[in-house]
């Protein structure tokens, strides 16, 4: 997709100003933040189990050219193929060759990022080959010519007018003729849609939650069922997936298992987890004849050694983004890109270049809630700061920012006039917010106060409290 | 082999700052695959077996399963033509052509028209059986197999499950050591079902039946 994060502070405003998006942004609190809360309360070990997620992402990592070859061979034992892609466009024209070659006409695809991060869609679609999106979600925002805004919930920024709308605009030839708004009508109605694209797909393409070296299986968790049907209905199955997704055995995915769901939706685990091996066997009733999986570098290599790696721990379960402040009041759109909330923030700017995602990694206050969730630890504030640095270094820093980062600079480097100058700047502050103890608009900072009212200083600076604790202790 | 594979392997080596692996240290990834070293598993997980049952059953429930208990394997029969009568179901009943479903007494529910082959569309109701029941979540794990379609797992809009006691572990791991001990290869698909599907993409509000069986049923048997 055509990345937007240059524009993020336009896509910033238009999000804040966009009531239908604010109205659904609130469900991600009930959605999400406490069932997690409650999910996480209910397994004493969970903790400890997060220490040993990490433990066991850094082993893979610091080991990953090891499984990456044997998860190959393994796949192949079992039948299957596997290909290599270095970027988005070696892995489309993988995708695009095994289609043609089984003259496919229809595909049906379960829920995969890695497909989003390559165009995958727009690219079958170029090429005459329909694509269909099966997860509810990703269906709704197909059916609206839009993206995902969020890396499990794809729709979360829509709600149920805007779907019936959708399906009103597209299900007539199914026989819908009737709007419905009642989100049983909508799911009913979305089943009996879908189920005739699984039935007709020539060729399912699956995301892949795990690779596992030690059997050459893909797994993919789903709660809807769609995965399953989409893999195992067409004639030939193709799991996209990053070289970071391999782990070595099958008791390491269930450490994984026991961390995702709880993580992501606050599932004890989600309803279907699908380990799959190889192509249909000898005598088997159904399942795909073929086998496939792609795996995508697309600069994760480049992260290793560096100070991105710990990036690539990452499961993609989305506590970062429920918990970010941030994306909860603008959504996951005005990112720009395929992955937003702070995950996005680090991989972006490696995966599409800091010039043009430089804003991003601005959009924290860090608070530090993604990293207290983060089921592997990833250090979010930390890289997000790496990347500030970068952008500094490279001088991509707006022209404003750098002049106000360097009087700073030059005035905390002198004690006397930093404190003349905060008490001043407190002083000013208070004038202006007079009696209400809050400031509605203030000059040079109307980016601030156009969505929020500035607190007014309350009682003496720090430097004057510091001061007067050392005398009293004295 | 590939060029584009080598070339994403050396990157990764030169990330990594090394060569290939030494032969001591695969030598000691081989062990860890051969005998992959466990996690550390919850407490629950590690309770006595009827304990497990119990653990099972309620968290198959917490995630919206239904469970019917019955004494023994001979009496699953007549518990799935009791539940399809119950929730007034369609009587016509596709089943997995397995040979432990095959050994039961069918014969003695007259009502009950069974198919045995893989799933099609308009299919209502199915019969499989679990490979094992994984305590922890209310997990089942099912196999696939000549004898197991997979498609029965996801088609009709009622999936019935029989799930023999004996069958119940712990963990997932627990599951695993269970299917390497048959001696057999990995199956094409092995599929951990935990209720029935569902869907929060409108409004993060939960519905069931999403794409798969808007029902699941357990029998649980034996316990």
């Amino acid at each position: 997709m055509q990345a937007t994060s240059q524009a993020f502070q336009r896509n910033v405003s238009a999000a804040l100003q966009n009531p239908a998006l604010q109205k659904a942004l609130k469900n991600i609190k009930i959605g999400f933040v406490r069932k997690r809360a409650a999910a996480v309360a209910k397994l004493p070990e969970f903790e400890l189990l997060r220490d040993a997620g990490c433990e066991l992402k850094n082993h893979v990592l610091d080991h990953l050219d090891f499984y990456l070859e044997r998860f190959e061979a393994k796949v192949i034992e079992s039948g299957g193929q596997v290909h290599w892609a270095r970027d988005a466009a070696e892995a489309n024209q993988i995708v695009l060759e095994i289609c043609r070659s089984v003259n496919a006409r229809l595909v049906t695809k379960g829920k995969s990022m890695i497909s989003e991060e390559i165009g995958l869609n727009e690219f079958l679609e170029a090429h005459g080959i329909r694509p269909v999106e099966t997860d509810l979600g990703e269906y709704i925002i197909q059916l609206r010519h839009e993206h995902p805004s969020h890396i499990i919930a794809p729709a979360v920024h829509l709600n149920r007018d805007q779907i019936a709308d959708a399906f009103q605009a597209h299900h007539a030839p199914y026989g819908f003729t009737e709007r419905r708004e009642e989100p049983r009508a909508l799911l009913d109605e979305a089943r009996q849609v879908l189920r005739q694209q699984f039935l007709r797909a020539d060729v399912g393409i699956t995301g892949a939650n795990f690779c596992v070296a030690e059997t050459g299986t893909t797994v993919i968790v789903t709660n809807e069922g769609n995965g399953d049907l989409t893999q195992i209905l067409p004639r030939v199955h193709i799991a996209l997936s990053s070289i970071e997704k391999v782990v070595p055995t099958l008791e390491d995915v269930s450490l994984l298992l026991r961390l995702l769901a709880r993580s992501a939706t606050g599932q004890e685990l989600s309803v279907y987890t699908t380990f799959s091996t190889g192509p249909r066997r000898r005598d088997d009733l159904d399942g795909p004849e073929q086998f496939h999986v792609v795996l995508l570098d697309n600069s994760r290599s480049g992260m290793l050694g560096g100070e991105f790696q710990d990036m690539l721990r990452c499961i993609r379960c989305a506590a970062c983004l429920n918990h970010c402040p941030v994306y909860g009041a603008i959504g996951g759109h005005a990112y720009g890109w395929v992955y937003p909330g702070p995950m996005g923030s680090v991989l972006t700017p490696q995966l599409i270049g800091i010039e043009v995602a430089a804003q991003l990694p601005n959009a924290s206050t860090f608070c530090g809630r993604c990293e207290e969730v983060c089921p592997v630890h990833i250090p979010l504030p930390k890289m997000m700061r790496h990347w500030r640095e970068r952008e500094f270094a490279r001088h991509l820093t707006p022209a404003a920012a750098r002049f106000g980062l360097g009087l700073w600079a030059f005035v905390a480097q002198r004690p006397k006039l930093y404190r003349l100058a905060t008490n001043l700047g407190a002083w000013l502050l208070r004038r202006l917010a007079a009696s209400k103890g809050r400031i509605r608009s203030l000059p040079l900072a109307k980016g601030w106060t156009a969505w929020r009212d500035l607190p007014a200083p309350q009682g003496r600076t720090f430097q004057q409290q510091w001061a007067a604790r050392r005398e009293n202790r004295l | 082999m590939s060029e584009i594979r080598e070339q994403i392997l050396a990157t990764v080596r030169r990330g990594l700052q090394r060569g290939p692996l030494d032969e001591a240290r695969r030598a000691e990834l081989e062990v860890r695959l051969a005998h992959p070293p466990r996690h550390l598993l919850p407490a629950r997980a590690q309770g006595s077996h009827s304990e497990q049952v119990a653990l099972l059953i309620k968290m198959a429930e917490y995630a919206l399963a239904t469970v019917d208990q019955v004494a023994r394997m001979d009496d699953v029969p007549a518990a799935v033509a009791a539940f399809l009568a119950r929730e007034r179901l369609p009587t016509a009943v596709v089943m997995a052509p397995d040979a432990e479903l095959a050994a039961l007494p069918w014969e003695n529910q007259p009502l009950l028209r069974i198919e045995r082959r893989a799933a099609r569309d308009g299919d209502k109701v199915s019969v499989t059986a679990a490979f094992a029941g994984i305590a922890e979540t209310g997990t089942l794990m099912l196999r696939s197999g000549p004898d197991r379609p997979t498609t029965l797992n996801f088609l009709p809009d009622i999936h019935i499950v029989l799930l023999p006691a004996e069958r119940i572990v712990g963990s997932y791991e627990d599951g695993w050591d269970l299917l390497r001990a048959t001696g057999e290869a990995m199956p094409r698909t092995v599929n951990y079902i935990t209720g029935p599907s569902r869907s929060g993409d409108i409004e993060q509000t939960m519905q069931l039946g999403a794409h798969g069986p808007l029902r699941l049923h357990i029998v649980l048997a034996g316990a």
